[in-house]
């Protein structure tokens, strides 16, 4: 047993945290930042988070992930990282030659009160930073939230520094995206262009994270949402953020700053939640919904109405981040699966009031948590007590998977044995049949698997 | 494309490419990178500049303190609750990250698919967080059950003035079990490298020497600095067994706290990584009288020697026919292979840049197969393990290490080995080396440019200049290097293959060179029509 430790009995704990449903915040920051054209992400930091989470995001995704770091020594950590920032960018601009430096904190530099803000000003008053290029940054604590605040936060400084009300509207809507694949990111672009809604999509980790191989290498692929794209966000007639925990931040700071309204929506997975994103950019762009898309979601509730009887009934159990699992709960319960345990490391009250409107009806035996403790050990114990017939998350949950023979459909952040996520979308009624998809193969290779030599079907 | 250095007549003079990476540098920065890079000669050893702190925004490949205590030192010791003390990050990207495998039998304690963690929140940084490491241990105990628990530091434990030495002090009274605490803060020292030295201190201290188990077996060893990667100590295992060598312990890949708490009863200490783990070897033998030689099992020539040496020492008859006997069985099976890869290999160029470690010594298994190393260099070795133990005297502590304790270890009088010192003594004056290390320089040809903390800029431009036929390095390289046409074969992690120790190591290493040298992959990257003139065609589709 790979997880012999993990018994069914839950052990109240307050202080000990097992197999997290999450981590910190820089490597959120990292990711948005790379959805910036030109932009190198930069940690203010000791050199071991910048490497740690370079190497999380390249094991994902299996292509390169560039990132500096201040590399903090026990003097710095003293009298403060002013001076390895300073360093830092001067060295950056002049060997690396970014347009962009975005710079993010760690536990150490929030810890000792380096002012971000500050040093950046600083190294601006300085002529430090070359003509036409830019520094910005945001305060990711790792000791607040998850890797989900420090995305939110990355996308909230991006908003900060570049968008800009010129008092000349544009005829185009802001969608910022929540933390999903590149693949995603392409799939969300299709969408409006099927729609026919002129936007700005921010960030954008298309063509950065999933670069052709030609036997060259861009530091700085052609990939990324543009700084002029970015200025103009403050002239468009209206944002959506997709995935509050993600996006909500940064929504506000564009009304705040430039009186761009905004609504946020679920991440359009699964049924539900796309037709409400597809409804919501119809009305906040005034656009009708063209028969192509009619046409997808349609195919996707004929796929469901097809293969009912495989996913009627079928205990879940699901871990990850609340703007994931909220619409994947919803889209597994239109389904009439149920799922029974959810798990996110990641703090915020909406996730209960949220969860409870989608489960107490429907499955009311489901049990969620997150934040403090809400961790993979936690959500092992329920099914121990009683278990589940799939597993939904990322690669972490194989360890359970082998031990509780358990089929597994891999979601989430990390993915560090499989491929796919980064080429196949899982959002929009595309997506939705993706996930399906990748439900009913391992539901069936079960069933092809396990069942009697007699009742092995041919068709299914 | 450019052709592939001509290497016939030694390799090319690479001042010219030092030049060029140099000058992209501002003046300060220059001035500090020169001496990191160094065109060999064997001949004359020149001296290279290593373990200084890293330079800010040069993108680096190194990691911290924390990942050398936690992650390469103690990771690998199965059945302890290694408790990280800190925001959820630092115990999140360790988790399996590293491929230290470990074979517990049924019903024995693993804990290494877990991932342990106090998971420090804002208040915790405001207030302190003794009062959370305590209950985490607690409940850690209460669940696990453990036999012993080690607590890492991550960077604001340090600064908030969190003492996890009195916190362990306080939960081993407690609880009865042992319970030590390491002082890694990711900012302390330069890399991982303080993070090995500070791991050693604690282990020395708190684990080796805790159960004075009677002699078992006839020759008994320990193997230092080998961590399992992909199954490499299993076939150390294998071999030992097989030669009726006992194997007390090894640290730390596949052990367990038993085994190091009785290692100070070997008899002779075998260091693998001389990096992570000189300090013990060193220390053992202050205290125990232990001694130590350096030994390599990466490569099957190099295997033959280390396993030869370790028999010359114990010098007996029936050992040293079982070793001989094993030898001759493994190369025959070893040259087979080789017979058939080595056409397909010889004269091939490598270049690799890993830890503190494998940069030399795979250049052993590359020699077996006719390929050259044209450069390498460690992220985070010292200058012994580039120029070789004798600079030891000459090396200056700087600032940012200076902080990093060398503790005062004195003669164990009534465990001290006595005998073994006489052994060591005799061995010494037939030429027998101990406690002696070349390190990589003096065993790589002239010329070849030898990297410390090699950056990005510097590795584009060594792929220019040199265009290799293999590049060896780690995750973060890969996908970069393969970008530019490169096959990169990861060092630490062996792309989740292996083993690559020992014969069946060696064996396993060819076959992949030959796939990767082999492969016609690579000459696919460009589209055929991408040869051919454009095609302006007449029946074009409107949008």
């Amino acid at each position: 047993m790979l997880l012999r430790h993990t018994t069914d009995k839950v052990v109240e704990r307050k202080a000990l945290t097992v197999n997290p449903a999450k981590t910190c915040q820089p490597v959120g920051a990292m990711y948005a930042a790379l959805g910036i054209h030109g932009c190198l992400p930069h940690s203010h930091g000791s050199q071991g988070c910048c490497s740690y989470h370079r190497s999380a995001l390249t094991r994902h995704y299996k292509e390169p992930v560039m990132a500096a770091t201040s590399s903090f020594t026990e003097g710095s950590s003293v009298f403060g990282g002013q001076s390895n920032l300073m360093q830092a960018i001067t060295n950056i601009f002049t060997i690396y030659e970014p347009e962009i430096i975005a710079v993010h904190s760690t536990c150490l530099s929030e810890t000792i009160g380096d002012d971000l803000g500050q040093i950046v000003n600083k190294a601006r008053t300085d002529d430090k930073v070359p003509e036409g290029k830019h520094v910005i940054h945001a305060a990711t604590p790792s000791y607040v939230g998850s890797h989900v605040t420090g995305y939110a936060n990355m996308l909230e400084g991006i908003v900060k520094y570049f968008a800009n009300n010129t008092d000349e509207l544009i005829n185009q809507i802001n969608l910022l995206a929540g933390w999903v694949e590149p693949s995603d990111m392409r799939e969300l672009k299709r969408l409006m262009k099927l729609m026919k809604v002129r936007n700005v999509l921010l960030p954008d980790t298309s063509d950065v994270l999933d670069t052709p191989m030609n036997g060259h290498y861009e530091m700085y692929p052609k990939g990324g949402t543009t700084i002029p794209e970015m200025a103009s966000m403050g002239n468009s007639l209206h944002t959506i953020g997709l995935g509050e925990w993600a996006t909500k931040l940064a929504a506000i700071k564009l009304d705040n700053q430039c009186k761009v309204n905004f609504t946020i929506e679920d991440l359009p997975i699964g049924l539900k939640a796309t037709d409400r994103f597809i409804q919501a950019l119809s009305r906040v762009a005034s656009v009708s919904v063209p028969d192509s898309i009619n046409d997808e979601r349609g195919r996707l509730v004929d796929v469901i109405t097809d293969m009912h009887q495989y996913l009627y009934g079928k205990r879940v159990a699901l871990w990850g981040d609340p703007d994931q699992l909220i619409p994947l709960t919803e889209f597994l319960v239109d389904m009439d699966m149920k799922p029974v345990y959810i798990v996110s490391g990641t703090p915020g009250k909406q996730f209960d009031k949220r969860m409870k409107a989608l489960l107490e009806d429907k499955v009311p035996e489901a049990k969620y948590k997150n934040g403090a403790n809400a961790d993979m050990f936690l959500m092992h114990q329920w099914i121990k007590e009683e278990p589940v017939d799939l597993l939904i998350g990322n690669t972490y949950g194989k360890y359970i998977a082998r031990d509780e023979n358990i089929p597994f459909v891999r979601m989430g952040f990390p993915i560090l044995d499989r491929i796919g996520h980064s080429y196949f979308p899982t959002i929009g009624y595309m997506g939705g049949i993706r996930i399906l998809e990748k439900i009913l193969s391992v539901v069936m290779e079960r069933q092809d698997t396990n069942c009697p030599e007699e009742a092995f079907e041919l068709t299914m | 494309m450019v052709k592939k250095k001509d290497i016939t007549n030694g390799l090319p003079d690479p001042s010219e490419l030092m030049e060029e990476i140099i000058a992209k540098y501002p003046p300060k920065i220059a001035k500090k990178r020169k001496k990191a890079l160094v065109a060999n000669n064997p001949d004359e050893g020149p001296e290279i500049q290593a373990n200084v702190r890293t330079i800010p925004g040069i993108i680096t490949q190194r990691g911290c303190t924390y990942a050398g205590c936690k992650g390469v030192v103690l990771g690998p010791t199965r059945d302890i609750i290694n408790l990280v003390h800190g925001p959820i990050g630092c115990s999140f990207y360790a988790w399996l990250t590293r491929r230290n495998q470990t074979k517990p039998a049924e019903g024995e304690d693993n804990f290494m698919t877990y991932a342990f963690s106090t998971d420090m929140q804002d208040e915790n940084i405001v207030f302190g967080g003794e009062a959370k490491l305590k209950d985490a241990i607690r409940e850690a105990y209460a669940i696990f059950q453990p036999k012993a628990i080690g607590i890492f530091s991550t960077c604001p434990v340090g600064l908030i003035g969190d003492d996890v030495h009195s916190v362990a002090r306080d939960m081993k009274a407690e609880l009865g079990i042992n319970i030590f605490g390491f002082s890694c803060e990711g900012y302390r020292g330069v890399s991982q490298s303080a993070g090995h030295h500070i791991a050693n201190n604690g282990v020395f201290t708190h684990v080796v020497g805790n159960n004075d188990r009677p002699r078992e077996g006839k020759f008994q060893v320990n193997l230092l600095g080998e961590y399992n990667i992909g199954g490499d100590a299993f076939e150390l295992e294998r071999l030992f067994e097989e030669a009726g060598i006992t194997l007390l312990s090894t640290f730390s890949g596949n052990s367990t706290i038993k085994s190091m708490e009785y290692s100070h009863t070997a008899d002779l200490n075998m260091v693998m990584c001389h990096r992570s783990i000189n300090y013990i070897a060193e220390m053992m033998e202050e205290k125990y009288g232990i001694p130590w030689i350096k030994v390599n099992f990466i490569g099957a020539e190099s295997t033959a020697k280390s396993l030869k040496k370790c028999a010359e020492y114990f010098d007996d008859d029936e050992l040293t026919a079982k070793v001989d006997a094993i030898i001759a069985r493994e190369t025959t099976k070893v040259e087979a292979i080789k017979a058939k890869v080595k056409p397909k290999t010889e004269g091939k160029l490598a270049m690799m840049f890993v830890g503190g470690s494998r940069a030399h010594h795979y250049q052993d298994l590359f020699r077996e197969l006719g390929v050259t190393t044209v450069s390498a260099g460690y992220e985070f070795a010292h200058r012994d393990d580039y120029e070789g133990r004798h600079v030891i005297p000459n090396i200056k502590i700087d600032a940012d290490t200076r902080n990093i304790e060398d503790l005062t270890v004195t003669k164990d009088e009534e465990l001290y080995r006595g005998d073994l010192a006489e052994k060591k003594k005799a061995l010494l004056e037939k030429g027998y080396r101990f406690s002696d290390y070349d390190g990589m320089m003096p065993e790589m040809n002239k010329n070849a440019l030898v990297v410390d903390d090699v950056n990005h800029w510097e590795t584009e431009k060594l792929i220019e200049f040199y265009k290799p036929d293999v590049f060896c390095a780690g995750i973060k390289e890969k996908y970069v290097v393969q970008k530019y046409g490169v096959p990169l074969k990861q060092l630490h992690s062996y792309d989740y293959g292996g083993p690559y120790a020992g014969f069946e190591g060696a064996i396993n290493f060819y076959v992949e060179m030959e796939r990767m040298l082999g492969t016609d992959i690579w000459k696919l990257v460009d589209a055929p029509w991408k040869h051919e003139p454009e095609i302006v065609g007449s029946f074009a589709i409107n949008e």
